[in-house]
């Protein structure tokens, strides 16, 4: 806690000051080519920014200890910044969990399944798909897969998060899941639709990596003294696979999801503008461009915060999964 | 096997707890559908490139704001489809005293606002008076713009105003007094700005309450979700987490009622984003398609509209910074090295036209026999050497992430310019900054030498293009600094104020002249039209040249 704590305020300070010392600001976002050199000193005035910085910083830091971030001015103008990310971060995380559990689903089985035939077609083609995933840009494979998928098929949207005419109940904010709380099957199947296009461009890098870590684990696990051992036990393929190999073979591909789950905001960045998806990802770009200094505040503190949490949950679920470290800690 | 026995029992015990979760879940969480069925009229799904800002447009400046705003309000005086051209709206006649200081407005009867409430001259009055009695954050350009563009100061008269006040003579009738005569008024009541909200929604939804909070504004309740007035089509939800906005048809409306049952904006900030969504079929059409696309997409049966050019995109000239360019020969040879029709052939849309004043013809006052600067880098040498300037380095500021209508490819228009530049022995210093990262505060305080920028004219009249570049000699191109930058503000503002249309016209035709002969404080270069991109089954949108389509006179023809 002291370390998450410890993050927040260092990345408070940088943030605010960085975002000040870059030329533009809110005042030119919001009065374009229409402002004058009167009205943008009257504005800047009357927004505050003529304050010394540090007096600036402390009056953030002031509402900000009440959860108060201040208001947007670029991306959603006149919102609450931290109510525009509570609105926006199911998005990306309904977006974020599907691309994760897809490149899961596919890269740890194939990554398995290429290691045990090393050599043979799964492989091969494992190891060239996992490099075009990696090599990809996002926005070139977006690209392709709404000209293929959506313009030529026909088969999903090229973008959004749900058809403007259906008619929604929103109750979590994930759309797939608000669908299936509220029985609206016609709303989660068309979220669903929606989200798969997003979530496979997205999940494009996370699948090549664990891919590869999950084939390259699986290999140095498989020459493994107690592999050999639990075979001449007479151990069935599924003991030695589920209790030796994949067990042991997990923990750098824990330690790899981990550091890819914390890496899709800025995959999100890319792929939530591509597909218009309403998520923090876009807020963040739209942000930058028209210098929304609420928003790209609390996104980025937000998303560090989410960075360090979900590597805590990578620690833990080392204890979990190799009992070594679960003992060690219980000595220690 | 105990082992395996406790970790079964666990593995039913958490599938049982998670299936428990989502009955309770499920038994809690309550479709809001409306069972209600909606009417025949068919959908149209519209590509917006951007989100508005709000939803009461007195607050509002940008063109993302009133495309949707403008569907739900009127002005009382409106603009002919298809042109810029006034035309009766929620007035139907209006004349002035001699003076045009005093306006009598005769309105439309039986009208309604989307409230029930009546539109009479009692909710014009309480209209103006709204916006003449702003203070704090709500008095300022950020929110106010239009008014403080038309009407100068407010209430607190701490700047001078042209609004005096608001008499209801009956019902139906309705006297506005200014402080002075303008050749703007009433044109100018024809932006969105000034639309007609109902009284009694403004009250209840705390309208004026809004303020400066935290580096931004924080709008209203009635800004975000009670927009009410006496449109065509009317509110019904702003989806900020599908980036959809819905509008529903008005079945009161006094006027001819609007064709579509539904009309939804779905912001797609990517441009190409917005093509691909069109392809697919998930939207119906969508504003300003870059114009390298329009012919692939005429090509693939859809119909690209392009409005009339009613814009100017020019090259400012700062003469703050560089004391060459103070020099009027400096200034000419610089229009002389430009080949501006290749630019708008090569560079510019189709349709774009060569500019030879700073707004295009239709406006009044525009003179046909302004000096011209045809291309002829010899001529820009001579002048050059003339003014002892023969080895001149300017710099050259182009914008970076951003496209206008007037300027759809800022890169490519910069390139065009230093080749040209550079042909006629000028060294050009190229500088690029991200739009709202420097560029429009640094140019707009004179900081720039040559740059671009343009307008886009709010409404027909000489004053909203010239009179905002030149009218505050305090300006971008630091006319202050000239001999000449006190004497143009004050005989725009002369030819503003006088109230005999022929005269008025001969006025601003004469600065015309001078401005493209004595003064030249930039180079006008081009207007270009922005397009719009519709499938086929869409019928009868209007291309706007001040881009103020209106939607409800739209079909489509596959209908829902």
């Amino acid at each position: 806690m002291l370390q998450l704590a410890l993050v927040v305020v260092v990345l408070s300070v940088l943030i605010f000051g960085w975002l000040r010392m870059l030329p533009g600001g809110p005042v030119s976002a919001l009065l374009g080519d229409r402002g004058t050199a009167e009205s943008r000193a009257e504005l800047t005035e009357a927004l505050g920014l003529n304050d010394p910085i540090f007096v600036q910083y402390f009056a953030f830091l002031g509402r900000a200890i009440t959860g108060d971030f201040g208001t947007s001015t670029g991306v959603s103008p006149g919102k609450p910044a931290m109510e525009l990310f509570l609105e926006r971060f199911p998005a990306t995380l309904e977006l974020s969990i599907a691309a994760i559990l897809l490149a899961l689903i596919f890269a740890i089985p194939l990554g398995y399944l290429a290691a045990r035939r090393r050599g043979g077609w799964l492989d091969n083609a494992g190891v060239v798909g996992s490099m075009i995933g990696i090599s990809i840009p996002i926005f070139f494979l977006a690209f392709l897969l709404k000209y293929f998928l959506s313009i030529k098929l026909g088969w999903l949207p090229t973008g959004g998060r749900q058809s403007p005419d259906i008619d929604a109940t929103r109750i979590t904010g994930f759309f797939v899941l608000d669908g299936v709380l509220t029985r609206e099957w016609d709303a989660a199947w068309d979220a669903l639709r929606h989200l798969l296009l997003p979530a496979v461009a997205l999940a494009s890098i996370p699948f090549a990596v664990i891919f590869r870590i999950t084939r390259a684990s699986v290999l140095d696990v498989l020459d493994e003294d107690y592999v050999r051992t639990a075979r001449s036990k007479g151990l069935t393929r599924r003991i030695i696979r589920d209790r030796h190999i994949l067990r042991n073979a997990m923990l750098p591909v824990v330690t790899t999801v981990g550091l890819q789950t914390g890496a899709l905001l800025s995959g999100a960045v890319l792929t939530e503008t591509v597909f218009s998806w309403q998520g923090i990802g876009q807020a963040l770009a739209i942000g930058f461009e028209r210098k929304d200094f609420a928003v790209l505040q609390v996104v980025i503190i937000a998303a560090a915060m989410a960075y360090v949490l979900v590597n805590l949950i990578v620690d833990l679920s080392y204890a979990v999964i190799d009992p070594r470290i679960r003992s060690a800690q219980k000595v220690s | 096997m105990l082992q395996m026995r406790v970790a079964r029992s666990r593995r039913t015990a958490l599938i049982g707890l998670t299936a428990a979760l989502a009955v309770s879940l499920t038994a809690c969480a309550e479709s809001e559908r409306d069972s209600g069925g909606g009417q025949e009229g068919g959908t149209l799904v519209f590509g917006a490139p951007g989100a508005p800002s709000n939803f009461d447009p007195f607050y509002a400046s940008d063109g993302e704001t009133f495309r949707v705003t403008r569907q739900m309000f009127e002005t009382l005086v409106g603009i002919k489809p298809g042109t810029a051209e006034l035309e009766p709206e929620l007035a139907t006649d209006w004349e002035s005293t001699p003076d045009g200081k005093v306006w009598t407005f005769n309105l439309k009867e039986d009208v309604k606002f989307h409230d029930g409430t009546p539109f009479n001259a009692d909710a014009v009055c309480k209209n103006f008076e709204r916006m003449f009695n702003q203070t704090g954050a709500g008095a300022t350009a950020a929110l106010s713009y239009y008014w403080i563009e038309n009407f100068g100061g407010f209430a607190d008269g701490a700047k001078p105003s042209l609004f005096k006040g608001c008499t209801a003579e009956n019902p139906t009738t309705v006297k506005l007094e200014l402080t002075r005569f303008t050749a703007r008024f009433p044109t100018m009541l024809s932006q969105d700005s000034f639309s007609m909200q109902s009284p009694k929604a403004l009250d209840e939804y705390k309208a004026n309450d809004v303020k400066a909070e935290g580096s931004g504004f924080v709008f209203s309740e009635y800004a975000r979700q009670h927009p009410t007035g006496t449109g065509p089509f009317k509110f019904t939800s702003y989806d900020e987490g599908n980036g959809t906005i819905e509008l529903a048809r008005n079945d009161e409306y006094s006027g001819d009622k609007a064709k579509l049952n539904k009309l939804i904006f779905r912001v797609i900030e990517d441009e190409t984003a917005r093509k691909q969504a069109l392809e697919a079929g998930d939207i119906d059409g969508y504003d300003f398609p870059s114009p390298a696309d329009w012919a692939s997409l005429e090509d693939a049966g859809y119909n690209v509209q392009i409005r009339d050019p009613f814009n100017i995109l020019y090259l400012g000239i700062t003469q703050k910074n560089n004391e060459a360019l103070r020099d009027l020969k400096v200034r000419q040879a610089l229009a002389h090295a430009i080949d501006r029709q290749t630019l708008v052939d090569s560079v510019m849309p189709e349709n774009s036209e060569v500019a030879k004043e700073f707004y295009p013809s239709s406006v009044e006052g525009y003179a046909d026999d302004v000096q011209e600067y045809p291309y002829d880098p010899d001529k820009a040498k001579q002048l050059l050497r003339e003014a002892g300037h023969e080895n001149l380095t300017v710099e050259l500021w182009w914008p970076t992430q951003v496209t206008r209508p007037y300027m759809p490819n800022p890169q490519s228009i910069f390139g065009a310019l230093q080749e040209d530049l550079e042909a006629a022995g000028i060294t050009v210093k190229p500088i690029s900054k991200p739009w709202a990262g420097g560029y429009v505060d640094q140019v707009e305080v004179a900081d720039a030498q040559l740059f671009l920028l343009g307008w886009t004219g709010d409404y027909n009249s000489p004053y909203n293009f010239i009179g905002t570049f030149f009218g505050n000699a305090e300006n971008q191109f630091w006319t202050s600094g000239s001999p000449w930058g006190q004497e143009l503000a004050d005989s725009l503002a002369d030819a503003d104020t006088t109230v005999e249309e022929g005269e008025r016209d001969a006025k601003y035709q004469e600065i015309n002249r001078k401005l493209m002969s004595d003064y030249l404080p930039a180079i006008p270069l081009s207007h270009s039209p922005p397009a719009m991109v519709v499938s086929s089954d869409v019928q009868g949108l209007v291309p706007s040249p001040l881009t103020k389509e209106e939607f409800a006179s739209v079909t489509v023809s596959s209908g829902e």
